[in-house]
């Protein structure tokens, strides 16, 4: 469009650029202490310019911090929820979406909700299942009389229990167990043409062949865009693993970050060694940063098919 | 609606099933516990809970302490709020006008939404620490100006502060989308009807932006609710004197540190009529939205 | 009311130009009609004139005033956009009255215009709705409202009635034109629906490939293309294409099987030996028995029309249609005479495309 509004372009610019510099600064400021040593960090008057002392830094977060591990227990955790995830997800929106039935909004709603309520909110009690994943079966077994049928039938007392503390599955399990990826399969696969079902029943497909020669191909951008999401996601976690894991051997690096600096509450005086934490920050921010700059295509459109 | 479906559905019923078993052990059975803890309290020398009716919620709500940690959430979530959505929606308005630098614009200022928001909470806890760098000066120049550490309104503006940084990519995110959305003919039309690049945001973006703009209000006033753990927990741990103890944060030390599951239990299920509320006036409007045609 | 000049304007996006330098005049109270398949860069020349593209080089002008860098608002255009573009959150009035609005007009005054203008438009009853909440004719009309409410000096048409089935759209056909008869407003109107093209115009542009191929009232067009592009893409059905040689001797068109067509003596003089694309027009032809016409073709099938049919033939390796009115005795494959009515025959170059008059270089010489 021919327009020239070159005060306003420069005003654009201003606002535009001032605004990308409150974005930056605290990744800036972060950079500077991490590449100072920590007397340095709280000189007066500051530091505003990156010292020499960035590589050291690195290296001391990243070995105090046990980084290495648990760097790959996060991306154990992360890879596990992406793919339990996308496959969940995909399988049952297909049956929502492909068969008809007299339960199938009832089961929609039902998966629906959860997207409601988010992990944080409803975690003292989910907490307790991590514990014990079978508990609401036993509970189940429990109530409709089962167990105390069993026990009086065979006289064996019926007692299930699955520890999901300190494991793989205990982190990754509750994350898939929401609606997002759901919700977004089921928006996709909607938009299918019906004629595509038709055509592959005339050419004698089932189900099964035409969910795997057909809408899988098909959704190959909603598999990239829900595991962007899912791997910053899971990435990010911090209060789930701060709870299910005690034994360090299963840490993220979340909680880790939490761990450089002593609580508010309990510094007492003592500087924190911020050089480190900071280095820290950056070792952990990044591949998440990576993987939303180079996905970015796929993940903005996924994020805004899945809320809306 | 559709006609073309597959006939066999007892596939159907596997699909749905490893999701539904998920959802049942993670998401309802924790709900119901949830209630069940809410209106039992748990004998101080073991034999189960017994039954309280509503007592459990008559003693938070009679505990003034609950009401500040209610207080400091709609503070902290106005707050923040306002901040993330208002400083998103110029932003996103602006590069929406496609100037130079279009794409670098739009990468700067997505890529924080890949931050964790304990990352965040160190970041900001840095910079705003009265003991190193720009804070301390600040404080060496005007004595005793700056300290959250101490001062509780000051550690809940910094909160704030990292909260609506953390938000900003989110809502950008949005908003862009929302106004990339808007045909282009009916900028066109506006141009020709002599609206210039201002007068066009005012009368022709932004009311057609309403409906995103609601959607973002209503997410970042739940996402303050529940995702502030990790920005708490990481920069004030919910002092100094309480001062940042928000329901969420309150809810995790009653339960996990204070060992009160009854007490946390129905505080969690307070906080879910919250959400679930806040969601459905939500969708009340997003029916409403307005169809571009 | 203006006039409009291109001179040479080109549009390029990146390194790939859509518009190859395009000249046109537009005269004052001129309806025009730029016609064209979809991508032939008639859009873009049509969004140039508005201001919504840049001009990459040569000039608009618009009254003698060069317009190439002023802004849409500031060149007196009204625009009618191919999907209407009205604003969803305002109601019909507040959509034709937000020209004026912005323009700083009070309340009272605009108000009054919006009712006058309802009013020749038919929407009084329908002002205080929505967008939304009307039908495809009615929305129509808004944009349509909404364009003649500043009283423009140019009125612009992109491809307006491609989004209305087939009976309202000829029913906005009248309207635009009766519109035009009313207000004379300078129109640029563009659409790739020939028939559209052929009653709305004054004077018809033929584009192809970012390029003009031919500026002509619908008449000249019609009767003479300037291109077998030009031939082939007005009228329907389409234009028949034989290719052959001319002989000057003969005074004919020598066809590769050795049937002649023959052609006025001027014109065959002029282009002795060259080979040549003939169009000819199914309406222009007529069917005798074998042998007594110009030459014979095996009968395929036909359709019917209704008054006429349209009769399909297999000649050497080409189908040819003729339709008429008559109903010859026809049966699958038997041959039928076609006999080629004075005046029908079109003569392209065949290496250029460019029609073949009598006389190269000056005024072209009716064939009969």
């Amino acid at each position: 469009m021919i327009e020239r509004t070159p005060i306003l372009n420069i005003v654009t610019h201003l606002i535009l650029a001032s605004g990308l510099i409150l974005l930056l600064l605290p990744m800036y400021l972060t950079i500077v202490a991490a590449s100072h040593t920590l007397n340095d960090v709280i000189a007066v008057p500051p530091n505003l310019l990156p010292g020499d002392q960035l590589w050291v830094n690195l290296t001391e977060a990243w070995t105090k911090g046990h980084l290495g591990d648990r760097f790959l227990n996060t991306f154990i955790v992360a890879f596990g929820v992406m793919t339990g995830k996308i496959v969940m997800s995909c399988i049952t929106a297909f049956g929502l979406v492909f068969f008809d039935h007299r339960l199938k909004m009832p089961i929609f709603w039902l998966i629906f909700i959860t997207l409601m309520l988010p992990l944080e909110v409803r975690i003292v009690p989910t907490y307790a299942v991590a514990a014990n994943a079978l508990l609401p079966f036993q509970t189940l077994l429990d109530l409709s009389g089962i167990t105390w049928l069993i026990s009086a039938v065979s006289g064996i007392e019926v007692k299930m229990e699955w520890n999901l503390l300190n494991s793989y599955a205990g982190l990754i399990m509750p994350l898939v167990a929401t609606a997002t990826g759901t919700f977004l399969y089921r928006q996709f696969f909607l938009t299918i043409p019906e004629e595509l079902v038709e055509a592959a029943k005339m050419d004698g497909a089932g189900p099964l062949r035409f969910l795997w020669d057909v809408l899988i191909p098909l959704s190959r951008t909603n598999i990239a865009a829900l595991a962007t999401i899912m791997f910053v996601y899971a990435w990010n976690q911090y209060l789930w693993p701060l709870l299910v894991v005690t034994d360090q051997s299963y840490a993220m690096v979340a909680v880790e970050l939490g761990r450089l600096v002593p609580k508010l509450s309990a510094t007492g005086g003592e500087v924190p060694k911020w050089h480190i934490a900071m280095a820290g920050t950056l070792i952990v921010m990044l591949p998440p940063i990576l993987v939303v700059i180079f996905m970015q295509r796929w993940f903005v459109r996924g994020l805004i098919n899945t809320d809306k | 609606m559709r006609r073309a479906y597959f006939k066999n559905n007892w596939i159907a019923a596997l699909m749905v099933t490893p999701q539904l078993i998920v959802v049942f052990t993670f998401f309802y059975f924790p709900a119901s516990q949830a209630m069940y803890w809410a209106f039992t309290l748990e004998q101080p020398w073991g034999g189960g809970n017994t039954w309280v009716g509503l007592d459990n919620f008559r003693a938070i709500l009679s505990d003034d302490l609950y009401w500040s940690s209610v207080w400091l959430s709609i503070v902290f979530a106005l707050g923040s709020t306002a901040l993330a959505v208002g400083m998103a929606l110029i932003l996103a308005i602006f590069v929406d006008r496609q100037l130079a630098g279009y794409k670098a614009y739009k990468i700067g200022m997505i890529w924080p939404y890949a931050i964790a928001a304990p990352a965040v909470g160190l970041a900001f806890r840095f910079i705003f620490s009265p003991g190193a760098g720009i804070m301390m000066f600040v404080n060496q120049v005007f004595p005793d100006l700056w300290n959250p550490v101490e001062n509780g309104t000051q550690a809940m503006a910094m909160v704030i502060l990292a909260g609506a940084w953390k938000q900003v990519a989110y809502n950008f995110i949005f908003f862009l989308a929302g106004l990339q959305s808007i045909p282009r003919s009916l900028i066109e039309a506006g141009a020709m009807d002599g609206a210039r690049t201002l007068r066009r945001m005012r009368d022709i973006q932004l009311p057609l932006l309403a409906p995103t703009f609601f959607f973002v209000l209503v997410i970042n006033i739940t996402d303050s609710f529940t995702d502030s753990f990790g920005i708490i927990d990481t920069m004030t741990a919910g002092g100094p004197s309480r001062a940042t103890n928000l329901m969420v944060y309150k809810i995790f030390n009653d339960g996990f540190q204070g060992l009160d599951y009854s007490g946390a239990a129905a505080q969690s299920i307070i906080l879910m009529g919250l959400v679930i509320a806040l969601t459905f006036v939500q969708f009340r409007y997003i029916e409403r939205k307005v169809h571009y045609t | 009311m203006a006039q409009i000049s291109i001179r040479n304007v080109r549009k390029s996006y990146a390194k790939q130009e859509v518009v190859h330098g395009v000249d046109l005049e537009v005269a004052t109270g001129e309806f025009i009609v730029i016609l064209g398949p979809s991508g032939c860069g008639k859009s873009t020349l049509l969004r140039m004139i508005a201001g919504l593209e840049s001009v990459t080089s040569g000039d608009i002008t618009i009254d003698n005033r060069v317009v190439n860098d002023l802004e849409p608002h500031q060149r007196g255009c009204a625009m009618v956009f191919q999907n209407y573009a009205l604003y969803p959150h305002m109601t019909v009035a507040e959509n034709i009255g937000y020209a004026l609005k912005v323009a700083g007009l009070p309340k009272v005054d605009r108000l009054a215009r919006v009712q006058a203008v309802a009013t020749s438009v038919g929407l009084t009853e329908f002002l205080e709705r929505r967008p939304g909440q009307l039908s495809g004719g009615q929305r129509q009309r808004v944009a349509m409202a909404r364009a003649i409410i500043r009283e423009p000096k140019v009125f612009l048409f992109d491809e307006p009635l491609s989004n209305l089935d087939a009976k309202l759209r000829v029913q906005m056909r009248h309207e635009i034109r009766r519109i035009h008869n009313h207000i004379h407003a300078t129109s640029v109107f563009v659409t790739h629906d020939q028939q559209e093209g052929m009653t709305l115009a004054d004077r018809l542009v033929v584009m192809n490939k970012g390029v003009i191929e031919q500026v002509g009232t619908p008449e000249e067009i019609y009767h003479r293309p300037a291109s077998v592009y030009v031939g082939g893409f007005i009228g329907s059905p389409a234009m028949n294409f034989l290719s052959g040689q001319i002989s000057a001797q003969d005074s004919a068109v020598v066809l590769a099987n050795g049937a002649k067509i023959p052609l006025p003596v001027p014109l065959a003089a002029a282009h002795d030996g060259q080979f040549t694309q003939i169009g000819l027009r199914p309406e222009e032809l007529a069917l005798v028995p074998a042998g007594k016409g110009a030459f014979d073709a095996a009968f395929e099938f036909a359709e019917e029309l209704g008054a006429a049919r349209l009769y399909h033939f297999q000649f050497e390796d080409l189908m040819l249609t003729v339709l008429s009115a008559d109903k010859p005795a026809v049966e699958k494959g038997k041959p039928m005479g076609i006999r080629i009515g004075a005046g029908a025959v079109h003569l392209f170059a065949a290496d250029t495309g460019k029609r073949l008059s009598a006389k190269v270089g000056s005024r072209e010489r009716e064939l009969v």
